[in-house]
């Protein structure tokens, strides 16, 4: 605590000499260690380094996980979908079974299993985690902040169709709205309807204007949008 | 096998999550307990996260089934599409037969 209130004095004494070249003191950036260190993340950390200690894997091989799953990205689920857009058997088989199809395509999808949800006419889905945070990561890389917020996850189930207009995304009324709870231990992720206006488009075109709020049903893809 | 239970619940019944509050790892979220839904499909057939947490071998595995709850069924005053529903993972040990819903 000493240390922090050293850094304080010694911040406001440079403010001091600031201002003698006119400018307004003004609050410092606080760096991420300036925040306060939860329980959470003090078990995180003492788990890795327990980890690392032990032998069960080195440092260097908890580097490179936390690198492949950052590379990750919201492209891959689009691949997947542009894909099923133009080929309604590989449509199918998608449906029946993502993780086969997504081999297909030769990308990895891990061990969890993942499931996709086909919206229809008249019939529009959207996931939620509201326990955690599981999320489709292998296919749409990591999850947005608001997708782990207590927020979305407590409201997208008690007013859904107030959240998604939140995004700019209005179902109308007479759509059937599902949401679904990945509680256990399936991964679920949407797949939208083809959007009209894109006839003839590539696969290429097609995936670029499926982002990755389309595939967590908070929002649709928009011709516009490529 | 002797590790696992056969699944219970088929598409189409009805079904009530127990209203209980053990301490624990439980992945059967509050909003729907006590509240009666229907069964879609079973999910899969998984360990029971109750004991992987605490260092058990999640035996025997349960079937998980995807159980659809009716909006309106959950919340008094929603205020959407009388079809909208929640759709929740939930294993077996956590749900009963509603009243006259099972078969």
């Amino acid at each position: 605590m000493s240390e922090h209130d050293d850094h304080t004095h010694d911040h406001k004494h440079d403010h001091g000499h600031d201002h003698d070249n006119g400018h307004a003191p003004h609050p410092f950036q606080p760096d991420i260690e300036d925040g306060p260190i939860t329980e959470y993340m003090v078990l995180t950390r003492a788990i890795g380094e327990l980890m690392v200690e032990k032998g069960v894997f080195a440092a260097e091989d908890l580097r490179e996980k936390l690198e492949y799953m950052q590379s990750r990205k919201p492209a891959l689920g689009a691949r997947l979908i542009a894909r099923a857009w133009t080929d309604p058997a590989f449509a199918a088989r998608l449906e029946r079974d993502a993780m086969a199809a997504a081999q297909e395509l030769d990308i990895d999808v891990g061990v969890v299993e993942i499931r996709a949800l086909p919206d229809r006419p008249g019939l529009h889905n959207v996931i939620v985690c509201t326990l955690c945070s599981c999320y489709p990561v292998m296919l749409l890389g990591n999850s947005p902040d608001w997708y782990k917020s207590r927020e979305y996850r407590s409201r997208v189930v008690r007013e859904p169709r107030a959240v998604l207009a939140e995004f700019g995304t209005e179902i109308p009324a007479e759509t059937e709205l599902r949401i679904h709870d990945s509680t256990a231990e399936l991964r679920y992720f949407v797949i939208p309807e083809r959007p009209a206006g894109t006839e003839g488009w590539s696969e290429e075109r097609l995936a670029d204007i499926v982002t990755r709020d389309c595939m967590i049903g908070t929002a649709l893809p928009k011709p516009g949008a490529a | 096998m002797a590790t696992e239970t056969p699944p219970r619940f088929a598409p189409g019944d009805r079904v009530r999550v127990r209203a209980a509050f053990p301490p624990g790892h439980i992945r059967t979220p509050f909003f729907v307990r006590g509240r009666e839904g229907r069964v879609e499909a079973l999910a899969a057939i998984h360990p029971n996260p109750e004991g992987l947490a605490y260092g058990g071998d999640g035996t025997p595995r349960r079937p998980v089934y995807r159980v659809a709850f009716r909006q309106a069924d959950l919340w008094e005053d929603y205020a959407g599409a009388p079809g909208d529903a929640t759709v929740v993972d939930i294993f077996e040990h956590w749900l009963e037969p509603a009243e006259g819903g099972a078969p």
